[in-house]
């Protein structure tokens, strides 16, 4: 088949991320060609600043080398500008005459520097900060001068002077402003901050507007309107960017400030999309990378024709790159009569933070000084959380939160090297960092490879990454969600959970070969999840491969460090009889179990069985009519449960029959990960109810439904769902509920982190608000039940084949392993 | 010195899976991998001595099922980063039927 043709015009951040994408979806979609007028592949633009400063190297910033294109199929015409867009005839023309002709055309043409247009702007030495050349002249500049001026006192103004400095200039910044970076700071934190780049020796000459440029050939003075002058070798310009929109206009696209896109990243010619700097979509033009990443990743999967996605615009968030001077801000920093503001501050240690609020929710932040927080703040109001709960604790961060919960994510800057980050590994911050700078570090696969950090129990992943980010530099990591699923592919785990879904993929092999996993088996990373993934898509025909699971649902115990097995019979809402304690006495007795505990999990544990034995004791317990407790599943674990309104004087509903029912309905069935449920009687908790994937707290009008919560190394409480007014709704919201996380969460995310990623008002809308929604859920929910409630005990200690499995092939007496 | 030693039919050891042979001095796991070739290695990680036989078989690897170190199967040794190496025996299927030399390599 003749593929089509794709011509993407700008070799730069957002185009190639476009391509990065679209590679992952449909890699063999088009023959495609890229145009870049820089000499280089494809560059992180924002590593720049760095660059300049001598903190990093042009070699440490490329993204894809020449190499990469070739590997992929891609001709790269490198250094060629495009000139011409013939629309009619479906093609382009680059300066020297190049021509492609495309089905598709991408633009991403970015922007450029604006110069101001003043006298002397022309001159030799007068430049923007903008690109690799721009870097090269600066650093030419400093080694053969001395008097540098950066005109513009924002962001990027700032990066450079700073980067300046470092090469040992004399800098002097104008800002036409009496205020630093005044789109993103408030007045305090842009004192502050003029403060402290003082004290490192830049120099300030603010509300001072430029007349003109002075010089022959070469810059050698600014001259301001109020008549005074300054000497200059070298004039940075950083007064604000200019899409590059000129192509698309010239060929007769609609165009405002930016390339005008709708929300499939399409311009008035359907056939040709942009992304970028160079785009202006619902009015706004971005200049950050977070949000171009999303309108890549929506523009890809439209290139891919797969046509799901919309981009509906993006909320930013600001850092400042200058190494040892920590500033975040993020939305709607000043207010207004309509918000209310709460700041901290102590300018004795330079810190400054504010935090403004409209009905309770964050509108914006402006931290100074301290910015662990920031991406905490962040996240609440992109998620619109309201606070009112935290609102005492709020400027204290997150770490205050303490037990109440809601993650723990930026507390990695704060942490000392000495501090263990993986408390299974016991790997500290300072393994982490090294581990990163000396083996050049990238990705979490990496830094788990190198230094075992989160590669047990996973649960100091979210540090780990931010260990990472902040490390290896690059504060775009906010818009990827899309990292392959392991390193035997490069789909993500949303991917491939489409493709099982759309190409009706029933087992592990058909989803290695219609994705051409890179490894003929897979890894014992990807075979679990896709094992699970085909599992919840077609309960019904499903092949599930014991092999591809993990050792403890393979034989359906916990394996122990010594290789024995411990065994967790079911006890349904923690309730037991005699009868039952007796067949645990008999097992224990009979099988010489060396300790039975009671769990933290309510229920009766017993260690150190041996794998052969594993067959003989689940008989003895199916006698007794107990079944398999899943102790060791990703899958319903348990149904704790108070005493409730049966006996306990506080009890305001029977809190252990509807756990009984819970349990009944929901054991066996295969999740993500882990599932706990609890039911308290009443609202003093004793079930722990609010640290449950899903809890209940029963009061005196019903039934009140909390979800996403977990004990372990980061404690979340739960978010209340809704609260209902009968056992049989407590159960509909549960059930659809769990179908809900297990079709949509990834392999090994529980549910608090899924709620995290992907917001409560997403679980509102689909259990609360949409009944229908709710109702086909839960349906769905009984129906892979159906299935899925099949003791496995039963299901091997019947069958003598599987039950052999267990006991070695051989016994021989001969060995050679002393010698 | 060597010693064949017949250990019973191939179709006994799950494809992709393993069993093992119990003897005086501690257990050998035999791994059969998707290409129904077998190997013999002692049941021990190089690691924290965790059972590789009730790991997860992958090519010519085994992930532990203790800590996840992989181990490669034909010479018994950790894959990198991880540094450490288990005892490996020679195996050999004849008509179906699996051989296997004590002589520790
Ligand atoms: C047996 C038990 C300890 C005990 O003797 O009390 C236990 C034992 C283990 N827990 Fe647990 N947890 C036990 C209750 C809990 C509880 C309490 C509860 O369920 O109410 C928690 C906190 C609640 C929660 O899950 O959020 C708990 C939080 C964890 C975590 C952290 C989970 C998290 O998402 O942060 C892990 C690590 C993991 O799953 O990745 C973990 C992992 C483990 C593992 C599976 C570690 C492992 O991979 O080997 C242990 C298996 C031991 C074994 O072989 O049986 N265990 N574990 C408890 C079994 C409960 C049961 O009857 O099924
Ligand atoms: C020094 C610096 C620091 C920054 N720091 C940050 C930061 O900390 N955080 C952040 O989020 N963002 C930062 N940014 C902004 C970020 O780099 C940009 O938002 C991003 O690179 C824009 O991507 P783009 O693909 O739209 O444009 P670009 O990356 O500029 O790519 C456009 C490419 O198209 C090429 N091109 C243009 N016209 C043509 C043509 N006619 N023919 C062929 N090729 C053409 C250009 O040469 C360029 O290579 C920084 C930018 C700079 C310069
Ligand atoms: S039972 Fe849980 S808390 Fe105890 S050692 Fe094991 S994982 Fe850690
Ligand atoms: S014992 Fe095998 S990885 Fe630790």
């Amino acid at each position: 088949m003749k593929k089509d043709k794709l011509v993407l015009i700008g070799n730069g951040m957002a185009g190639v991320r476009t391509l990065e994408e679209l590679l992952k979806l449909a890699p063999d979609k088009y023959d495609i060609t890229v145009f870049g007028d820089e000499p280089y592949g494809n560059y992180n633009r924002i590593l720049l600043s760095p660059v300049l400063s001598g903190e990093k190297t042009i070699e440490q910033i490329m993204l894809n080398d020449i190499d990469w294109y070739e590997q992929n199929g891609i001709t790269l015409h490198k250094g060629k500008k495009v000139v011409r867009i013939e629309r009619a005839r479906r093609r382009v023309v680059a300066e020297d005459g190049t021509m492609a002709e495309y089905n598709r055309l991408l633009l991403a043409t970015g922007s450029s520097p604006f110069i101001i247009p003043v006298p002397g702007h022309e001159l030799e030495g007068v430049i923007g900060f903008r690109d690799i050349k721009d870097v090269d002249t600066m650093l030419a500049a400093s080694k053969r001068y001395q008097k540098a001026v950066v005109i513009g006192g924002g962001l990027l103004g700032l990066e450079a002077a700073n980067g300046l400095l470092q090469r040992g200039m004399d800098v002097t910044v104008v800002h036409l402003l009496d205020t630093l970076m005044e789109r993103q700071l408030d007045k305090t934190a842009a004192t502050m901050l003029q403060r402290s780049l003082e004290q490192r020796g830049l120099k300030f000459l603010m509300e001072a507007e430029t007349e003109s440029i002075q010089g022959k050939e070469r810059v050698q003075g600014v001259r301001f309107k109020d008549g005074s002058e300054i000497d200059a070798d070298l004039v940075v310009m950083a007064v604000g960017i200019r899409p590059n929109i000129e192509l698309a206009r010239e060929c007769g696209l609609h165009c405002e400030r930016g390339i005008v896109v709708n929300d499939t990243m399409q311009t008035f010619d359907p056939r040709i999309y942009a992304v970028g700097e160079c785009v202006q979509h619902r009015g706004i033009t971005y200049g950050l990378v977070a949000p171009l990443f999303e309108q890549a990743r929506v523009c890809a999967n439209h290139l891919a024709e797969y046509g799901i996605g919309h981009y509906e615009g993006s909320v930013t968030s600001t850092k400042l790159k200058v190494t040892g001077i920590d500033l975040f801000s993020a939305g709607d920093f000043i207010g207004d009569e309509s918000t209310e503001e709460i700041v901290m501050q102590d300018a004795a240690a330079g810190v400054y933070k504010k935090v403004v609020l409209k009905d309770n929710k964050i509108e914006g932040a402006v931290l100074y000084g301290d910015t662990v927080d920031g991406a905490w703040y962040f996240q609440l109001l992109r998620d619109g959380t309201d606070i009112s709960e935290m609102r005492e604790q709020l400027m204290f961060g997150q770490g205050h939160l303490g037990n109440a919960g809601h993650g723990g994510e930026n507390a990695a800057a704060a942490l000392p090297d000495d501090a263990e980050v993986c408390g299974c590994n016991g790997v500290t911050k300072g393994d982490i960092v090294k581990a990163i700078v000396e083996k050049g570090l990238f990705t979490l696969d990496d830094v788990r490879a190198h230094t075992k950090a989160s590669a047990s129990c996973g649960s100091c992943t979210g540090l780990v990454e931010q260990i990472l980010a902040d490390t290896a530099g690059g504060d775009y990591s906010a818009a990827q969600n899309t990292q392959p699923l392991c390193k035997c592919t490069d789909y993500s785990h949303d991917d491939v959970r489409n493709t099982i879904t759309q190409e009706h993929l029933t087992s592990i092999r058909s989803v290695m070969e219609t994705l051409d996993w890179r490894t003929p088996d897979g890894c014992s990373t990807c075979r679990p999840a896709l094992n699970y993934y085909i599992i919840s898509a077609w309960p019904d025909e499903a092949e599930d491969d014991s092999q591809s699971r993990f050792i403890n649902e393979r034989v359906h115990a916990n394996i122990q460090k010594d290789g024995t097995y411990s065994v967790v019979p079911r006890m349904w809402g923690g309730i037991t009889s005699p009868d039952e304690l007796r067949a645990i006495a008999d097992v224990a007795d009979k099988y010489n179990v060396p300790l039975v505990k009671v769990t933290g999990g309510q229920r009766i544990d017993l260690f150190g069985i041996k794998k052969e034995d594993l067959p003989a004791v689940w008989a003895d317990f199916n006698r007794a009519g107990m079944v398999s407790g899943h102790a060791y599943g990703k899958s319903l674990r348990t149904v704790k449960t108070c005493v409730g309104s049966e006996w306990c004087r506080f009890g305001t509903q029977d809190s252990t029959g509807l756990g009984i029912k819970l349990e009944k309905m929901t054991w066996g069935s295969w999740t993500p990960h882990k599932f706990k449920i609890a039911v308290s009687g009443c609202p003093r908790n004793c079930a722990e109810a609010t640290i449950k994937d899903f809890g209940v707290v029963c009061v005196d009008s019903g039934y009140e439904l909390h979800i996403g919560g977990n004990g372990g190394v980061r404690v979340k409480a739960t978010e209340l769902l809704c609260k209902v007014a009968t056992e049989q709704e407590a159960m509909e919201y549960c059930g659809a509920f769990m179908q809900l996380y297990r079709e949509e969460a990834h392999y090994l995310e529980r549910t608090a982190p899924w709620l995290e990623r992907v917001g409560l008002a997403y679980i509102k809308e689909n259990i609360v608000e949409d009944a229908d929604r709710r109702k086909v859920l839960y349906e769905r929910f009984l129906h892979s039940q159906k299935i899925a409630q099949k003791d496995p005990w039963a299901e091997i200690a019947d069958d003598s084949e599987k039950s052999g499995n267990f006991a070695p092939i051989k016994v021989v007496n001969a060995t050679g392993l002393t010698k | 010195m060597s010693e064949w030693i017949e250990i019973g039919a191939l179709d006994e050891i799950p494809r992709l899976g393993s069993r093992i042979v119990q003897t005086r001095d501690g257990d050998i796991a035999l791994f059969r991998t998707s290409a129904d070739t077998i190997f013999a290695l002692r049941d021990k990680c190089p690691h924290k001595q965790g059972p590789l036989s009730q790991g997860i078989v992958h090519g010519n690897t085994v992930t532990c099922p203790l800590h996840n170190w992989e181990i490669d199967l034909n010479s018994g040794e950790a894959l990198p980063p991880d540094e450490g190496c288990t005892n490996t025996f020679a195996t050999r299927v004849e008509n179906g039927v699996v051989m296997i030399n004590l002589a520790a390599s």
